[in-house]
C-alpha cells in the first residue's frame, strides 16, 4: 500500500515537467509565491531520485524558477550531476542551467573541470558545442587555465562548427587567463583566413574585442583587416572591423582615411537606397554629396554620382552639371572620366529631359564634352545631339550653328582618330547640318568643311553620312546661288562636288562608295542642265523636301488599322530568309527610302506634290498625334525666354507622316526583295558582275533598272507556275481539301513485329507503295490515284508492339522517311482517341493536343517516333484516324497527312514460347473455345507458311510433325491462342482454341487475309 | 560584447534572460525591471536605441530593442557593438524563433523557454555574436533536437523493455 502512493507520487511528479510547471503557475496567479514554493518542494524531491531522467526534468524546471528571480544555487551540485550524463538531451539541460547560475563563487564548479574536458572531446559535435557554449558562460581562471589548451586544439577542429565556438570562446580564456594569448594569438589570426565565413567572423570578432582593450598590439593586423574589409561580403565583419579601426586610429592616424571611406561609401550606398523611396530628404545633402566628388576614392567618387542622378530638379541641374564639368576637365583615369560623361548626359537627358530649361546651354554642354580625348561615349553624345535637334525645333538654328563650327574644326576631333571615339559626334554633326541646312548660316563653308580630302579617314559609317549630307547642303546652297541670279557660283558648287566626290567614289567601304557614286552622277547631272541654264535649285531640294518626324517605338500601336486591311495577311509571297541580309537598316535615315522613287514624282508632277505636302500639312493640323512646332513669331517668344519646349515624340499616322507614294515603295521593296530571292540562284553571277562593276562605272544606283521590273502581277504567278507538275494538278483536282501546291506526301504502310527468332527477311511485297495490309496499316485518308503516290515526298513505316507488362499499353513505332527533297521540321502526330484506345499525352494536355515529334527531317532521311497508347479490350481490331502535321521550309508551308493506324488484333500478341505438353494440358483443360478457318490456293512449303504466321501474326511453333504443326501465342491481357495447322497439297486448314472466341475470330480472320495477298 | 539578452511581454513579464556577467537573482530582477521602464514608455516612432540604465553598466552602455506585437526584444551592449549589427541580428533572432516555431508567439516562448535559449545559444556566444545566417542556425538547431528525438526513443524503448513495473 505504503509504496503505491510512493509509486504515484513519483509518477505524478515525473509528469509534472516545464510546461506543467509554467502552467500551473499561470493557474495561480493568485497565490504564484506559495505555488512555487510547493513547485520547489517536489523539485528537491525529483533531484533526490537515483533516475538522470527525473533530475534533468528537475534541473530544466529550476532553470525557468531561477529565470522568475528564484535562488537556484542550492542544486549546483544536481546541476553539475545532470551535466554529466551520457546523453546529449540531459547534457544539455545540465550545461543551461550552469550557465543561468553558476559564477566564478560557485564552489563545485571545480568538480567540472575533467567533466568539461572530456566533453569538449567528445566524438559528437554537439557534446562539444553544448560545452563551449556553457563554458563560454562561467568560466573561471582556473577553468581557463587547465582547459586552455584543450580548447586551443578545438581551433584546428574538422568541423567549423566547433572551430568558430572554439575561435569565439579563446577571447573568455584570455580574459580570465592572459597568459594563454601569447601562444594561442598566431593560430588565431590564422583563422582570419579560414575558409569558413563564420570562424573567419568569430575570429574578427575576437580581435576586434582584444584591440578595444589593448589597440597598440593589433595595429599589425591593419593591412589583414583591410583586405578583408575589401573582400568580405558579411556584414557582421565589415561592422566589426570598422569598429576595429575606430579603436586603431588614434594611434595610427593614417587609418582614418580608409575608415571614413568605408563609412562614406556605406552612406552614400545607404542615400541612394533612401532616395529611391524618400528623393527629398536625401535632396537636402545635396553640397555634401557634391563633396564627395572630390574624394580621392574612385568608388565612392562613383557612389555620389549615382546619387547625384536622383537628385537634380529644374533648379539645381546646371549648377550640378556645372561642378560635374569642372571634375570631367581634373579627372584622370579614363574610366572614371567616362562615368561622369555617361552621367552628365544621364542626368540631363532623364526622363524626356524634364530639368532641362535652357536647351542651348544642354548642346553647348554636349559640343563641350566633345573636347574630352579618348572616350569611349563619342555615340552617345551624337545621339544626344540628334535627338535633341530633332525634338526641340526651337533650337535647331542654334543646333546647327554649333555643328558647323565642330565641322570646321573636326581636325581637332580626330587628331587621334583611330582610338578617339568621340569622332562620333561628327557624324551627328554632319547630319544636323545636312538635315537642317537651312539654318545654317554660311552653308557654303561648311560644305567644304564635308568635303575635305582628311574625311576619308573617318570611319566608314561617318563618312557615308557626310556624303549623303554634303549632298543636302549643296542643295541648300544652289537654292541661295541661284536665286542671287549668280550662276557662275552655283556652277562653281556643282565643281566643287564634283571635284571632291571621286575621293568618295574610290572608298573600301561599300555604303560610302554607293551613295558617292550615287551623288556624284545627279551633280553630273545637274551641272550638264545648269550649263544649258535651266533653274534646277527647286527640283534638287525637293529631292530632301519634307520633314523628318521622330516616332516613338509604341507609337504605332496608337494609330487604328483601317477597316478591312488584315495587316497579318502577305502581300506578296514571303521573302525568304536568305534575303534578310541584304535589308538596308533603318536607322536615321529612313528617308533614304523613297529617295529612288521622289525624282520620278517630282519630275512628272510637281503640282501634284505641292497639292499633297499642303493636304498633309492640313492632316497633320488636324491630327491630334501630330504636335506642331510652333510658328516662328512664336518661336522668338520662346527662344528670348530660354524655356524651349520638347515635342514629345509624334504618332506615325498610317496617311499624314509618309506621301502614298511610300505605300508603293514599300510594296515594291517588299516584292523586289522577293524577286531577288528567286531570281539570286539563277543570277548569281551576274549579279556579281554588275556589283563590281558598278563601281567602276559609277552610273548605277543602288538598285539597276533590271532589278526593277514593272509587271509585278504576271511576274509572281509565273515564277509559280513551273513548280506545279501536272501530277500535282491532278492532286489539285482530286482533292478539294488541301490547296498547298506540294501536297505530294503520303505513307505507306507496313508492319514489323519483332520477333526473337524471325528478326530478318520475309520482305513485304509492299514495294511500290501499294497498299499492304499486314498487322498494322497507316493508309491514307484521301483516295488518291496510286500515280499520285509515285512521287511520295514521305515514306512511313510502322510497328504497334504491345506491352507485357501492362495489358493495356500498346507502344506504336512509326518510321517517318523523308522521301521529297525538301527540309520538313515542325512534325505534330495527333490522333483522334476512341473510347478503346487512347493516346498518351503528357501531363497537363488536353486530349485532342497532338505530339510533337521530337525530330526534323532532312530529306531522304529516315527516323523513328514512339508513341504509347492505352487500350481497354484488345478482342478486336481497330483504326485510328489520326493527322501528322509538318513544315514544309523550302516553301514554308504547313501541311497536313491524314492517316489511319491499325491496331489488329495480332498486334496484341505476344510471342510466346510453349512446351508441348503444357500446350496438350491447355488445351484438354477445356476452358478453350474453338474455331478453324481454311485457306485455299496457298501455294508454298509448309515451313514458310509456319514462319509467315510466326513472323506477322507473332505465334511460335510448339511441335511440328510433317505437315502438322502447333503454334502457340498469348495476348497481352493473357489470353492463350492454340493453332493446329494442317496443309494438304494448296488448302491449309486451321484449328484453333482460344479463351476469347471474338479474339480468336478477328486473328484468323487476320490470318486469312495475310495469306489471300500471296 | 553583449551583456545580456532580455525578452519580456508588454507587462514587463519576462520570457527570457539571459546575463552573460554575472548578477544576483535579485540584480537581474531589477534590472529587468527597470529596462521594461524605460523602454515600455518610449514612443513606437523613436529609435531603437537608448542609453542603458544605472543597473547595468553605465555610459559606455546601451539598450537596442524592437518591439513585435506583445513582445519586447532588449539586448544589452557595449560600444564594441554595431547599433545597426545588432537590431539586424535582433531581426535575425526572431526570425529564426518564428521559423522554429513556425509563426511564433508569446505562447511558444512562455511554454518553451529552454527551447528558445537552445536557439540563442546558436547566434550568440558568451556575449559574444556567433552566428548571423539564420539558415545556418537552423539548421544546427534543427540536428540538435533530432539528436534530442532519438534518445527519447531509445529511452522509450529502453524502459518498455527494462525498467521495473
Amino acid at each position: 500500500m505504503a509504496l503505491k502512493i510512493v509509486k504515484g507520487s513519483i509518477d505524478r511528479m515525473f509528469d509534472k515537467n516545464l510546461q506543467d510547471l509554467v502552467r500551473g503557475i499561470r493557474n495561480h496567479k493568485e497565490d504564484e509565491a506559495k505555488y512555487i514554493s510547493t513547485c520547489i518542494d517536489e523539485i528537491k524531491q525529483e533531484l533526490k531520485q537515483d533516475n538522470i531522467a527525473v533530475k534533468a526534468n528537475a534541473v530544466c524546471k529550476l532553470t525557468y524558477l531561477q529565470m522568475l528571480g528564484y535562488d537556484v544555487s542550492w542544486a549546483a551540485f544536481n546541476i553539475v550531476e545532470v551535466m554529466s550524463s551520457s546523453k546529449f538531451t540531459y547534457k544539455r539541460i545540465g550545461y543551461l542551467a550552469a550557465s543561468q547560475c553558476f559564477h566564478e563563487s560557485t564552489d563545485v564548479i571545480m568538480l567540472t573541470t575533467n567533466q568539461i574536458r572530456k566533453d569538449l572531446s567528445s566524438p559528437n559535435q554537439y557534446d562539444t558545442g553544448v560545452a563551449l557554449t556553457g563554458l563560454s558562460c562561467f568560466v573561471t581562471p582556473d577553468l581557463a587555465r587547465d582547459l586552455a589548451n584543450d580548447i586551443m586544439t578545438l581551433m584546428s577542429h574538422t568541423k567549423p562548427y566547433i572551430r568558430k565556438k572554439a575561435v569565439l570562446i579563446m577571447y573568455k580564456v584570455f580574459l580570465k587567463y592572459p597568459e594563454s594569448l601569447r601562444p594561442a594569438f598566431p593560430r588565431l589570426k590564422e583563422k582570419l583566413e579560414d575558409p569558413d565565413p563564420g570562424v573567419q567572423s568569430a575570429a574578427v570578432n575576437v580581435i576586434c574585442e582584444l584591440a578595444r582593450r589593448n589597440p597598440k598590439n593589433y595595429l599589425s593586423l591593419a593591412p589583414l583587416f583591410f583586405k578583408l574589409m575589401t573582400s568580405s561580403t558579411n556584414n557582421w565583419v565589415l561592422i566589426k572591423i570598422i569598429k576595429l579601426f575606430g579603436a586603431l586610429t588614434p594611434l595610427e592616424p593614417r587609418l582614418v582615411y580608409s575608415c571614413v571611406h568605408v563609412v562614406k561609401y556605406l552612406g552614400l550606398l545607404a542615400m541612394s537606397k533612401i532616395l529611391k523611396t524618400h528623393p527629398k530628404s536625401v535632396q537636402s545633402h545635396k553640397d555634401l554629396i557634391l563633396q564627395c566628388l572630390d574624394d580621392k576614392d574612385e568608388s565612392i567618387r562613383l557612389r555620389a554620382l549615382d546619387l547625384l542622378y536622383g537628385m537634380v530638379s529644374k533648379k539645381n541641374l546646371m549648377e550640378i552639371v556645372k561642378k560635374l564639368m569642372l571634375h570631367v576637365d581634373k579627372a584622370e583615369g579614363t574610366t572614371y572620366r567616362d562615368e561622369l560623361l555617361t552621367k552628365i548626359i544621364d542626368i540631363c537627358s532623364q526622363s524626356n529631359y524634364q530639368y532641362i530649361t535652357n536647351f542651348e546651354w544642354y548642346i553647348s554642354i554636349l559640343v563641350e564634352l566633345t573636347r574630352l580625348e579618348g572616350t569611349r561615349h563619342g555615340h552617345l553624345i551624337a545621339s544626344q545631339m540628334l535627338d535633341v535637334a530633332i525634338r526641340v525645333k526651337a533650337i535647331r538654328a542654334f543646333a546647327v550653328a554649333q555643328m558647323a563650327t565642330l565641322l570646321d574644326n573636326a581636325h581637332l576631333l580626330t587628331g587621334n582618330m583611330q582610338r578617339n571615339g568621340i569622332c562620333e559626334v561628327l557624324y551627328a554633326a554632319a547630319w544636323i547640318c545636312g538635315e537642317f541646312s537651312e539654318h545654317l548660316e554660311n552653308p557654303m563653308q561648311t560644305l567644304e568643311a564635308m568635303l575635305r580630302p582628311k574625311v576619308a579617314t573617318l570611319p566608314g559609317h561617318i563618312q557615308a553620312v557626310y556624303v549623303q549630307n554634303a549632298a543636302k547642303l549643296f542643295a541648300t546652297v544652289l537654292k541661295s546661288q541661284e536665286g542671287n541670279t549668280d550662276s557662275t557660283a552655283a556652277q562653281e558648287t556643282s565643281q566643287l562636288m564634283i571635284d571632291r566626290l571621286p575621293l568618295f567614289v574610290q572608298s573600301a567601304n561599300l555604303e560610302v562608295q554607293e551613295r558617292a557614286s550615287c551623288i556624284l552622277q545627279l551633280v553630273k547631272y545637274i551641272q550638264k542642265l545648269q550649263q544649258k541654264d535651266v533653274e534646277i535649285a527647286e527640283e534638287v531640294n525637293a529631292l530632301f523636301a519634307g520633314e523628318l518626324n521622330p516616332v516613338a517605338p509604341k507609337a504605332q500601336k496608337k494609330v487604328p488599322v483601317p477597316e478591312g486591311l488584315d495587316l497579318d495577311a502577305w502581300i506578296n509571297e514571303p521573302p525568304s530568309e536568305s534575303e534578310s541580309e541584304d535589308e538596308q537598316p533603318k536607322a536615321i535615315f529612313a528617308k533614304e527610302e523613297p529617295k529612288h522613287s521622289r525624282p520620278r514624282h517630282t519630275e512628272v508632277d510637281e503640282k501634284e506634290l505641292a497639292r499633297r505636302r499642303e493636304a498633309r500639312k492640313q492632316e497633320q493640323a488636324n491630327n491630334p498625334f501630330y504636335i506642331k512646332a510652333s510658328p516662328s513669331s512664336q518661336k522668338a517668344v520662346y527662344y528670348k525666354s530660354h524655356k524651349h519646349k520638347i515635342f514629345p515624340p509624334c504618332v506615325l499616322s498610317f496617311f499624314t507622316g509618309l506621301p502614298m507614294s511610300d505605300q508603293y515603295v514599300k510594296l515594291e521593296e517588299e516584292r523586289r526583295q522577293k524577286e531577288r530571292a528567286e531570281k539570286k540562284k539563277k543570277e548569281k553571277k551576274k549579279r556579281k558582275e554588275k556589283r563590281s562593276g558598278r563601281g567602276k562605272k559609277h552610273d548605277s544606283g543602288p538598285e539597276s533598272e533590271e532589278d526593277i521590273t514593272p509587271a509585278h502581277q504576271v511576274d509572281i504567278v509565273t515564277e509559280e507556275m513551273p513548280e506545279v507538275n501536272s501530277l500535282d494538278i491532278l492532286y489539285f483536282k482530286k482533292s478539294s481539301k488541301h490547296k498547298k501546291k506540294k501536297q505530294k506526301k503520303e505513307k505507306e504502310e507496313k508492319e514489323k513485329k519483332k520477333k526473337k527468332k524471325h528478326h530478318h527477311h520475309h520482305h513485304h511485297s509492299d514495294g511500290g507503295g501499294e497498299e499492304s495490309v499486314q498487322n498494322g496499316t497507316v493508309e491514307e485518308e484521301e483516295p488518291l490515284p496510286v500515280s499520285v503516290y509515285q512521287s511520295s515526298a514521305r515514306h512511313s513505316v510502322y510497328d504497334i508492339q504491345g506491352n507485357l507488362q501492362d495489358g493495356s499499353q500498346v507502344v506504336v513505332s512509326v518510321i517517318f522517311e523523308n522521301k521529297g527533297d525538301s527540309f520538313l521540321k515542325s512534325m505534330e502526330f495527333n490522333v483522334l482517341d476512341s473510347l478503346n484506345s487512347k493516346l498518351q499525352r503528357p501531363d497537363g494536355s488536353g486530349p485532342h493536343d497532338g505530339l510533337t515529334v521530337p525530330f526534323q527531317l532532312p530529306p531522304g532521311v529516315s527516323n523513328e517516333a514512339r508513341f504509347v497508347f492505352t487500350v481497354q479490350s484488345i478482342i478486336m481490331p481497330q483504326k485510328l484516324k489520326g493527322t501528322l502535321t509538318f513544315i514544309v521550309k523550302d516553301s514554308s508551308t504547313h501541311e497536313k497527312l491524314d492517316f489511319k493506324l491499325h491496331f489488329t488484333c495480332t498486334s496484341y500478341l505476344i510471342t510466346t514460347p510453349c512446351y508441348s505438353d503444357a500446350f496438350a494440358k491447355l488445351l484438354e483443360s477445356g476452358d478453350l473455345k474453338g474455331s478453324s478457318v481454311r485457306l485455299e490456293g496457298v501455294n508454298m512449303p509448309f515451313h514458310h507458311l509456319l514462319a509467315r504466321i510466326c513472323f506477322h501474326h507473332h505465334f511460335s511453333v510448339v511441335e511440328r510433325i510433317d505437315s502438322c504443326a502447333s503454334m502457340y501465342s498469348r495476348s497481352i491481357q493473357g489470353h492463350h491462342v492454340c493453332l493446329l495447322v494442317k496443309t494438304s497439297g494448296q488448302t491449309v486448314s486451321i484449328d484453333a482454341k482460344c479463351d476469347e472466341p471474338t479474339l480468336l475470330g478477328n486473328v484468323l480472320d487476320e490470318i486469312k487475309q495475310t495469306f489471300s495477298q500471296c | 560584447m553583449i551583456k545580456a539578452i532580455l525578452i519580456f511581454n508588454n507587462h514587463g513579464k519576462p520570457r527570457l534572460s539571459k546575463f552573460y556577467e554575472h548578477y544576483t537573482e535579485d540584480t537581474e530582477q531589477q534590472i529587468i525591471r527597470e529596462t521594461f521602464h524605460l523602454v515600455s514608455k518610449r514612443d513606437e516612432n523613436v529609435c531603437n536605441f537608448l542609453e542603458g540604465g544605472m543597473l547595468i553598466g553605465g555610459s559606455d552602455y546601451k539598450l537596442i530593442y524592437r518591439h513585435y506585437a506583445t513582445l519586447y526584444f532588449v539586448f544589452c551592449v557595449d560600444s564594441s557593438e554595431s547599433e545597426l549589427g545588432i537590431l539586424d541580428l535582433i531581426q535575425v533572432f526572431v526570425e529564426t524563433l518564428d521559423k522554429c516555431f513556425e509563426n511564433v508567439c508569446e505562447l511558444d516562448l512562455i511554454f518553451h523557454v529552454d527551447k528558445v535559449h537552445n536557439i540563442l545559444a546558436e547566434m550568440v556566444m558568451g556575449g559574444m555574436v556567433l552566428e548571423t545566417n539564420m539558415n545556418e542556425i537552423i539548421t544546427q538547431v534543427d540536428a540538435q533536437n533530432k539528436m534530442e528525438k532519438s534518445e527519447v526513443n531509445q529511452d522509450l524503448t529502453y524502459s518498455l523493455f527494462y525498467l521495473p513495473v
